[in-house]
């Protein structure tokens, strides 16, 4: 009985936030303002961050909040307010035949998508990873982030270098 | 006794997917760089939720090294492409896409 109260918890949260992050993209691709655009795509990336708990990962459930609502948000937020979009704002949403096509297009993809997702369940080479022994995920995932995947890690540390140059290249005042 | 099935991983997969698809139809629609920008964000973020759900249920590690990978690719990004907006914006004033044409044929 108690194992079938956190199923149905669990069930309650997954339909809760699967539904919120949908709405909130919804209103992001929706919303004229683009300060508005990314207060809603705030909470789509927290909404997430809920289900990569549900699945065990606080590891990167952490980082979303961390990474991207907090810092990648952040800096577009920034970004708006820096620049002056009145214009933008005043324009009317005009009804082109190429958006109409292309959302047709994007939604006979989301039926591909979801009929591949039906088909076949994910099969594959299942690991030693149960989710009684990630309770300490952020160990295990250090430990192979730091054996299996060190190569990938330090290039990971050159491009993050290489795109703070080229933001201070890109944004310093030519001479 | 009657039991709850655990969430069946498909379901995750279809939240991933509709995610994607929104922010597919806003990059095609919006004509606000920034807004497009947004909705790439959505897009990789659809993608970290499909890496994270496989890594649960093959129970496996690398979704979520992936999903760590994506997310530092993300940030150079967004460092970068927002860099590029306000020069775009200082040179030309606007930074809606259909008047930034030069590269257009």
């Amino acid at each position: 009985m108690a194992e079938n109260i956190g199923t149905i918890f669990q069930w309650l949260i997954f339909l809760g936030m699967a539904f919120l992050s949908v709405l909130a993209s919804f209103l992001v691709i929706t919303r004229k303002n683009p300060i508005h655009s990314a207060l809603f795509l705030v909470l789509t990336l927290l909404s997430v961050a809920v289900l990569y708990l549900l699945l065990y990962s606080q590891f990167i459930a952490i980082i979303q909040v961390v990474v991207y609502a907090g810092a990648i948000v952040m800096l577009i937020v920034f970004v708006i307010m820096l620049l002056d979009l009145e214009v933008e704002l005043r324009s009317k949403l005009k009804i082109v035949y190429s958006k109409v096509i292309g959302g047709f297009l994007a939604i006979l993809f989301l039926f591909g998508i979801l009929y591949a997702v039906v088909a076949k369940s994910p099969t594959g080479k299942v690991g030693p990873y149960t989710p009684d022994k990630v309770s300490t995920n952020v160990k295990a995932v250090g430990e192979v982030l730091f054996t299996q995947y060190l190569f990938p890690f330090e290039i990971i540390s050159i491009l993050l270098v290489a795109a703070i140059i080229g933001a201070v290249i890109l944004s310093k005042k030519r001479t | 006794m009657w039991v709850v099935p655990e969430i069946p991983p498909a379901l995750y997969l279809m939240l991933s997917g509709v995610l994607f698809t929104m922010g597919v139809i806003g990059a095609l629609t919006r004509r606000n760089a920034i807004v497009v920008f947004m909705c790439i964000e959505l897009m990789l973020n659809a993608v970290n939720l499909s890496f994270v759900t496989f890594s649960y249920f093959l129970q496996s590690l690398d979704g979520v090294i992936f999903a760590f990978f994506v997310m530092a690719v993300a940030a150079a990004e967004a460092a970068v492409g927002l860099a590029i907006f306000v020069m775009i914006y200082r040179s030309r004033e606007t930074i809606n896409l259909d008047e930034i044409n030069l590269l257009k044929w």
